[in-house]
Parts: C-alpha cells; structure tokens; sequence
C-alpha cells in the first residue's frame, strides 16, 4: 500500500473581516455548512410544495388562504389550477432533487468532512470551492425567480421532457420564460456541481495525510470520492442537454423538435429533432444522479452505524467495493427509465440487465449492515436511529426498484404511483434519513453544542412511522394503476381509491409537522445545547481528534499521522473500546 | 428505545405486507392475450420481493431489540461467516432471484414486442395531442388517407389534417372519439402525435406505449374480453393532462360492424 | 449517549501554528500542492471530453433523421487550425524556456515570456479567425438555427470557443505571474497551463474530423 507523500504546508492565511469568515470564505467548513444552509432552505420549500400538491389531490376545489398572493394566475382566489399543480410538482421535484438530494449530504456534509477525515487543512482548490457554492446559490436563485415571473413556473417536471419543454407557450400555460429560466438555473448548478466534484477528487486524490492510504479512508469518505467521480461526468454530460434545450427553446433550433408537430393550432417551424435524444441525455445523466443522492447516505449511514455499534463491520472493504461497483453499473441502466419511451425494445432488454445486477452489490451493502448488527452493542440516539431507518427504508425502496426493473412489469407500473413510491422511498425518506443520521452525529463537531436528544428521538418517530404511512401506500396505488402526474383524479375508476389519498396527504401533513421539531432543535441547540466536547460518541475517525468546532485550518497547523483505518471498535484502547486513527496502538486486523 | 424501534419496524412491515397478501390492491382484470405472462412475472416478484422485504426487515427489528443498549460490559462479536457468508448469500439468492426473473421476463417482453402482428390484424391509427385521443379507422378500400399537418382544422373535425378533395385514400377514412374493436380480433394500433410526446395505457390490456413526435410507432393487441375500459394518457402533456382520456369499448364483431357503419355514415 | 464505564474523553487541541501572512503568502493567494493542481487540470479535461462526448453522441443521434445537409467548410478554418496548432508550439517554446528560468537565468525568464506572448497572440487570433468563420458562413446563409449540421457546426466551434477563451484568460494570468518578480512561480503552474492549452488544440483537431466527415 502506497503511502502518500507529506504535503507542505499551504492553506490560505486566517480569515478576517465578516465577509471573508461567513460570506465568501475560503474555509471548507463554512462552505460546507452554506451547502447545508441552502438544502434546508430548498427542503422546506420543497416541502411545502408537496403540502400544497397533496392539499390539492384531495380537496381540488378548495381555496388555499393566501396562495393567490404568490400566484393570481395560478391559484385564483386560492384555488390551484391544473398547470400551477404541475408548477408545484416540477419546482418541489428540481429542489428536491437538485437542491436537497445532491447539496446537503455530498457538497455540504462532504466539503465540511472530507479534508478533516483526510487529515488536510483545506480543499485542493479553496476558492473553486467558493466559487462552486456561489455559483449553486446562483442557481437556486435563478430558479426561484420562476414563482415570481407572469408565466410562472414551469410544468414540464423535473425531467423536462422535450417537445414540451422546448416548443413553448403554444404547448399552454408554464412553458415560457419559468421553463427557460429553469434550463438556465440548472445549466449553472451543473458549474457549480463540477467545480465542486473537482475538488473532491484532487482532495482525496492528493491531500492525505501521512498513513492514510485509500483503503485506510473511512467508508463516507470513500463514498463522496465515488460520488463526486459520478457527478464529475453526469453533470458533464446535462450541462451540454440543457445548453441544446435552451437552444431550442430560445433560438428556434431542433435538437429535440421534430417536424410537422402541430402544437395549439400552430404549426411548429421545427424540423428533425429527436425527442429521444433528451430522454438518452437526461437520463444519461439521471440516472447516476440518483445515485449521487444516494451514495453520500450510504457512506454516512456505514460510519454513524459503526461507531454505535461499537464495533467494525464484518468488511469495511466489502462495503466500499460494493459502493464502486454500485457507481460503476449505474452508468449502464439509464434506459430503464425509458422501457415504454418509444426506443428500440431490444435495448430495452439490454439495459435490463445490468439494472437487475447492481441489486447485488445492493444486497450485499445492505446484508453486511445486517449482519453487523449481530452482535453488537449499538447505542441507540437520534444519529443511529436515523441510521438504522435509512436501513429499513433502502430495503423498502430497493425492493420495489426490482419490480421496475423489469421491462415486462413497467408496461404496467410504469408512470404509476407505483414509481412515485419507489424513488420517494429510495431518495425522498432514505436519503433524507442519511442527511438527518449525519446531522445528529457531526452537529456537536459542527457547532461545539449538543443537539437535544429527546427532540431528535420524537423527530425520529415522527419521521420514520410518517414517512411509511406516506410512501407504502403510493405502493398500493401504482398496483392498482393510478397514473402519475395527474392534477386531480376526475375518473370513476379512481372514486374508490380517493380515501387513500387522503390518509397519505394527512399522513404528509403530520410527517411535515414533525420536521418542525428537527428545525427548532438545529436553531435552539445552536444557543441552548450543553456544549460538547472533542469527541461527544466516542469515535475514531479524524475528525474526532480535533475541537469542536474545529479551529480555521483543522489542525492548528500539524499534520496529523494516520496508523489505522477507522474501524478499530471493540478493542481494548487507552481511551476505551476504541483506538483512534491517529494513535499507533494495537489494532483489530481486518 | 432499541427495543421499541424492533417493535415498531416488525409491526410496520407486517402492516405493509398485510393489503399485498390479501390482494386489497391489485390490478384489475386483465383482458388481453398477452397479459397473464406480464401478471405472472408481478405476481413471482411480489412473492419475491415479499420475502425479502419481510425477511430483511424482521431481522433487521429483531437484531436492533437483541443488539442494541446492551448490559454494561457485554461483548461485542462478529457473525458466524462473516463477510464471505453475506456475499456468498447475496450473489447466490439474489443473483439467481435477479437472473430467474430476469430471464422469464423476456418472453412476456418479447410476446408484446418482437412478435410481429398477424397478417390478419384490424389496422386502427391512433392520434394523441393536446389533450384528446382520436381514432382513424381506414375503411372500406383498407388504406389510411395521407396526414397533412397544415390542413388539421379542430374546429371543422379534421383531427387528423386530411385532404379528400385531393387524396382518394382519405374519403373513406372514418374517424372516432372512442376506440371502438371487435373482441378477439388482433388490432394493430398506429401511433402518431399530432404534437407533444403522450402515451397509450389501457391497464386492463397490460398495454402502455409512448407516442413518441416525428416517430411512427405500432403496438398490436387482442382483446378477450367485451366491456368499456378507459384509455389514458400516462406522458405529461401540459395542463390538460390529468384528462387527457378516451374509452376502448370492446364489442363482439356484429356490434363492431354495426358501429362501424353507423359512424362511416356520420363521417 | 451513554457509553458504558469509560470516562468521556477529552484530546488536548494541539497549539495553533502561528501564521504570517506577509512574505511569499500574499493573503487569499497560496501556492497549492503541485500534484493538486496537475490532477485538478486531468480532471477539468476529463470532464471536458466528457461534455464533448454527449455532443457528439446528440450529433450522431441527430443525423439519422435524414434532413442532412452538408456543410461547406469555409477555407478560413484551416488556417485557424493552424494557428492554433503553432500557438501549441509556442507555448512549449515558453515552458521549455521556463524549466531553465529558476537557476537564475534571466534571459531564459525573458525568452519564456515572449513565446507566452506570442502563444496569447495566436491564440487572440484563432477566437477571432472563428468569428470570423461564422460571419462567413452567415454570409452563405447559415445560422444556428438554419438546419441541423449548421446548429452543431455553431454550438460545437462554439463551445469550444468559449474553453479556449477560459484557455486565454489562464495564459494571461499565468503571464502576470511570470512578470511580477516577487513570486517564484512553480513549474507545475506552467506545466498545467500548458496542457489545458494543448488539449484545447487536440479537441479542436478532433472537432474538425467530426465537422468535416460527419456534417
């Protein structure tokens, strides 16, 4: 095992001034927690656009009080009209996707840890780094900006399928400047994302610490190195789609516009567009990206686990290998998302395959958390509880992922609620777990103060029994073939099933109330927790050997030297049952 | 609390597996040729995907309640096997579970798509826009009229852009609201969107296809049984979406004839 | 969290190194690790040909529609290729010079600054030799929109463009550098600068293939 050289000494000089210490810092961590900032912000957007939508499935005709002061044209006299229901789900699914799934557990969790546990003072590239939050935050910005313009926000989805989102306003209302200005905003964060990718790789690839070889990293850094190689290329390859749809949207291209299309009694000028090449494209793309949502979790989920086991896992290298394979086989599956899209059929087989194997590098990730846990002595808090739902719910969402994985079983289930439950399940409650798991944990690092347990436990409930009322039933839906994406359900078929949207959307009302106490907790905790020590769990890894909060450049300017890898758990150390990976005592051979 | 925590997931996945076991939610009857291949492949992998959500879920609330806030001084240990053991479990259960399944979920795949349509099958051509299904039957001389994307006039009833001033083929073409067959009559639907990307989803025929723009596409179908079942569109089309519907009655073949003429005549 | 019997532990944090920030760390500007930047510029590149690769993958998806109508290369673009091609040499002149620059030559130093100069004036030259192709061929009626091979002939020398004018604004920094004295530039700045440009003429010659065999 190769050992990497010592770095000199090179970190930025101490920042001064308000502007430089909490704006436009340099400083990992407090880009870190920007990153965070700007998810929690987008999270209860976000979900408070799910309110409305869930509001609006159930009691169509019934005004919201207030909602005509965001949108007149949208929702008159409070009532929400079909194309600003659509608005509401493409703006709660592109912050969600976008601004929460990828920002907190990868860019905010990864800038704030990865140097730290990496045993480096800063970022490879500390002003990429501002930049990459700035221009995020550009990002955001510019897609917000869609609530507030005469057209509104777009309508196309989240996905943004072309014709639709690139013929324009003749396609009606929530296609004009709100669906431009939204191709522009994530146009920007594809910038963002790769300035920040970038960092995370040359970080872990040149900044290590002396002994902390690859295989010596803790299991959630290896997953924001494996993420970031994802969104290095997926983001790649969505900046150049977006650049091609805006083409077409604004400067009367055919990317994705074929000829003859008759769209509200105009004849569009377009000619010979494909529009599945922006399904290739996008999901090119989307498809790793939702494994960049999810990885991040998964590494998180694996070090919180550990560390309140109190033991390693039976392979720490296993879960890792698993994790590569897991971000290796997620660039050969995107047509699974187009099984029905009008593609070859033949490929639809082809790209059924490698969908079915990454279930096992999955299972094996998942049977080696389970097996961990065998013999354990896991101290339960908010962190680990979180941790262990994230287990519970990635073997829910999983499962009904290997449904739809089959083409013969999408002709059925396919755009029905079916897939709607499942990628909630997958993204929109296990990754979201991750994100929670990990804020519990690193908070007390993060802040110098404890979060209050009972709180965090009463978050948990709330959350895990919610989201299961939620998202289980979206199951049942699908089965019995409720379309998605569908404004109000006017049909007879669905009169019976009316009762179980309504369980769901009081369910999500409660579940979402819930959320309430995590963020009186973050602020509360922030002035009125008991302050923390060094290392509140007692646990190995680097972050852990310095204050809470760390000092400016992490390590009062040492280098710290790594022995071990970060799982020396139920061993007999001078501090306890636990080694940490800076101290050269005995260790558990792996 | 870890205790509580393995309570509340086992009672969580029982409640969860409890309307699946006792079929409260499942699919409406299925009414083509082709279907029963497509319910068998759901239905083994419920019964997978069953087991090992049960499976995996029980265990994990139950190594929570044994495992978790232990006696003080309790040994930690590893399981019995190890990694290899779960690697070994997981290649081997899931890697036949996934080839099994997937190499049986071929042919109900292949039935729908690369079985040609028969020589005999009624050609029917759909049109999907913004937000209305329309139905074009070619009529008497069995050839479909060209389209003409200028001369669509809504208004007038020319959803298709016909031209039978011009174009022989299209006066005897006979144009529907519904989709009306005759049962056991393999039809031969032909898609084509007049101007956004929708898609064909008739649960009870197992059959659901996009209409992709500028691309002509044909899916073929048998209907066994008569009734009226809805037809949807399942591609997010724009604000009429969630409406965006017509009904596929299926007739036995006097009552299709009868039909026919009927709306020849109103053409 | 109660952790059984051991006493909650407290590390002493190590002292705090003290930090100047006057002599060769003028604030907010660090010389970086040497192996961090050179993998920060494989992996610009990286993603990079990455982007390029989905836009040559759109144009091979695009061309079986059957509308494709060829397009006259105007001859100006050979000539920026060219030009391109020896800004690549000149820039190796310069770094070339460079490698001898830090045992004191000074007249290497010089030299290494000239060709830079002369790099950033072919490559001023290639942006506006490529304007100047598009006015040609809007001149022959080709705009962007016009017909498929006209929108990928735009968006591909476009965007590649645009990393060449990212390209240029690197030499001028990297010129700067160079002239102030009282910075020791590392090689590895030089090195790095270096191969951006490079690659900037190999995507292009690739590019060319492309526009000339498939549009």
């Amino acid at each position: 095992m190769q050992e990497p050289s010592v770095q000199p000494a090179h970190v930025h000089a101490p920042p001064e001034g308000f502007l430089r210490k909490h704006v436009f810092s340099l400083d990992h961590k407090v880009i870190g927690k920007q990153y965070y900032g700007l998810g929690l912000l987008a999270v209860f957007i976000g979900m408070v656009l799910s309110w409305l939508m869930r509001f609006h499935l159930v009691w169509p005709t019934v005004s919201v009080p207030g909602l005509e002061f965001l949108s007149k044209v949208g929702a008159p006299g409070g009532v929400i009209t079909p194309e600003y229901y659509l608005s509401l789900m493409t703006m709660h699914g592109t912050l969600m996707v976008f601004f929460v799934l990828t920002n907190a557990p990868f860019a905010g969790f990864g800038n704030y840890f990865l140097p730290i546990q990496l045993g480096a003072e800063d970022m490879a590239f500390p002003r990429f780094n501002m930049m990459s939050f700035w221009v995020t935050f550009v990002a955001f910005l510019v897609l917000i900006t869609t609530f507030f313009i005469p057209d509104g926000p777009p309508i196309s989805g989240w996905t943004a399928y072309a014709p639709l989102s690139a013929v324009g306003n003749d396609a009606g209302p929530g296609l004009g400047w709100g669906q431009s200005l939204w191709a522009i905003s994530i146009a920007i964060f594809c910038i963002g994302q790769l300035l920040g990718s970038l960092n995370f790789i040359a970080t872990t690839l040149d900044l290590r610490t002396k002994g902390m070889t690859l295989m010596r990293m803790p299991a959630c850094t290896w997953a924001w190195f494996i993420t970031a190689c994802i969104g290095l290329m997926a983001f790649a390859v969505l900046l150049p789609a977006c650049l091609l749809l805006i083409l077409d949207k604004l400067a009367g291209t055919s990317f994705f516009i074929p000829s003859g299309l008759v769209v509200g009694d105009k004849l569009q000028p377009h000619a010979g567009g494909s529009p599945l090449l922006w399904q290739h494209m996008f999901w090119f793309f989307g498809h790793p990206e939702v494994y960049i949502a999810i990885l991040p979790a998964m590494g998180i989920v694996t070090h919180v686990l550990v560390t309140s086991m109190r033991k390693p896992m039976l392979s720490a290298k296993v879960i890792i290998y698993s994790i590569m394979s897991i971000g290796f086989l997620s660039w050969l599956v995107w047509g699974h998302h187009m099984f029905v899209s009008g593609m070859n059929p033949f490929s639809s087989l082809l790209f059924s395959f490698p969908t079915l194997t990454i279930t096992i590098p999955a299972t094996i990730v998942t049977l080696i958390w389970l097996g961990s846990l065998y013999g354990a002595n896991i101290q339960i808090n908010s962190a680990s509880l979180f941790a262990l739902g994230f287990i519970s719910m990635f073997v829910s969402g999983g499962i009904s992922g290997f449904f739809l994985a089959q083409p013969s079983i999408d002709i059925y289930l396919h755009a029905t609620y079916f897939v709607v439950g499942h990628f909630h399940m997958v993204m929109g409650v296990a990754a979201i777990f991750g994100i929670f798991s990990g804020t519990y944990f690193w908070y007390p690092k993060m802040t110098g103060r404890m979060m209050n347990e009972t709180l965090g436990k009463l978050h948990f409930w709330f959350s895990f029994i919610g989201t299961y009322c939620i998202f289980m039933p979206f199951h049942y839906l699908g089965l019995i073939g409720n379309v998605r994406r569908y404004s109000t359900f006017v049909d007879d078929f669905m009169a019976p099933y009316l009762p179980v949207h309504k369980f769901i959307s009081i369910a999500a009302f409660i579940t979402g109330a819930g959320q309430f106490i995590f963020l009186f907790n973050l602020f509360y905790s922030r002035f009125r927790g008991k302050q923390a020590p060094a290392n509140p769990w007692n646990a190995t890894s680097l972050e852990w050997s310095i204050p809470s909060p760390p000092p400016w450049d992490n390590f009062g300017g040492k280098h710290p030297v790594v022995y071990h890898d970060a799982y020396q758990y139920g061993v007999k150390g001078s501090l306890g049952d636990y080694v940490m990976q800076d101290s050269p005592e005995t260790i558990l051979e792996e | 609390m870890g205790k509580l925590f393995g309570v509340v997931l086992a009672m969580i996945a029982l409640l969860s597996a409890y309307p699946i076991v006792t079929h409260m939610y499942a699919q409406p009857m299925d009414i083509s040729t082709h279907g029963h291949a497509i319910d068998e492949q759901l239905s083994d992998t419920m019964s997978e995907g069953g087991v090992s959500f049960l499976g995996a879920q029980l265990l994990l609330a139950f190594f929570v309640w044994k495992f978790s806030n232990r006696k003080p001084g309790s040994k930690v240990t590893q399981m019995p096997g190890g990694a290899n053991l779960m690697v070994a479990a997981a290649f081997i259960l899931v890697g036949t579970e996934v080839l099994a399944l997937g190499v049986l979920g071929q042919k109900a795949w292949a039935n729908v798509y690369f079985t040609p349509a028969k020589p005999n099958a009624m050609q029917i051509q759909a049109q999907a826009g913004q937000f209305a299904f329309y139905f074009r039957y070619p009529g008497a001389d069995g050839k479909f009229g060209a389209l003409h994307p200028d001369k669509i006039d809504e208004g007038n009833g020319n959803f298709f852009g016909l031209d039978p001033a011009n174009d022989v083929d299209a006066r005897d073409d006979i144009v529907t609201a519904e989709l009306d067959i005759p049962v056991n009559q393999e039809i031969q639907l032909l898609m084509h969107s007049k101007d956004l990307s929708h898609s064909f989803y008739v649960r009870e025929l197992r059959i659901q296809q996009d209409f992709v723009p500028g691309l002509d596409l044909a899916i073929h179908f048998t209907a066994t049984q008569t009734g009226k079942y809805e037809i949807l569109c399942t591609q997010l089309c724009g604000l009429g979406h969630y409406n965006m519907k017509a009904y596929l009655n299926v007739l036995s073949q006097d009552d299709f004839d009868k039909w026919l003429k009927e709306k020849a005549a109103e053409q | 969290m109660s952790i059984t019997a051991f006493p909650p532990v407290t590390r002493q944090a190590p002292p705090l190194h003290p930090r100047g920030s006057g002599g060769a760390n003028v604030a907010g500007i660090e010389p970086r690790s040497p192996s961090a930047s050179t993998s920060g510029v494989w992996i610009g590149i990286f993603a990079i040909t990455m982007s390029f690769a989905a836009f040559t993958s759109a144009l091979f998806v695009r061309q079986g529609s059957g509308d494709w109508i060829h397009v006259v290369l105007p001859r100006l673009v050979y000539m920026n290729t060219g030009v391109l091609l020896l800004s690549s040499l000149t820039l190796e002149m310069s770094r070339r010079a460079f490698a001898g620059a830090p045992k004191g030559n000074a007249g290497a130093l010089r030299r290494s600054v000239l060709w830079l100069g002369i790099t950033l004036v072919f490559g001023f030259a290639f942006v506006a030799g490529q304007y100047q192709v598009w006015k040609q061929l809007a001149a022959q009626g080709l705009y962007l929109a016009t017909t498929s091979n006209s929108s990928f002939l735009y968006v591909l020398t476009g965007v590649h463009a645009l990393h060449v004018l990212g390209g240029i604004a690197g030499l001028l920094r990297l010129l700067a550098r160079m002239t102030r004295k009282q910075i020791t530039l590392p090689m590895s700045s030089v090195a790095n600068t270096a191969i951006y440009w490079h690659f900037m003429g190999i995507l292009w010659l690739y590019l060319l293939l492309v526009i000339t065999v498939r549009l």
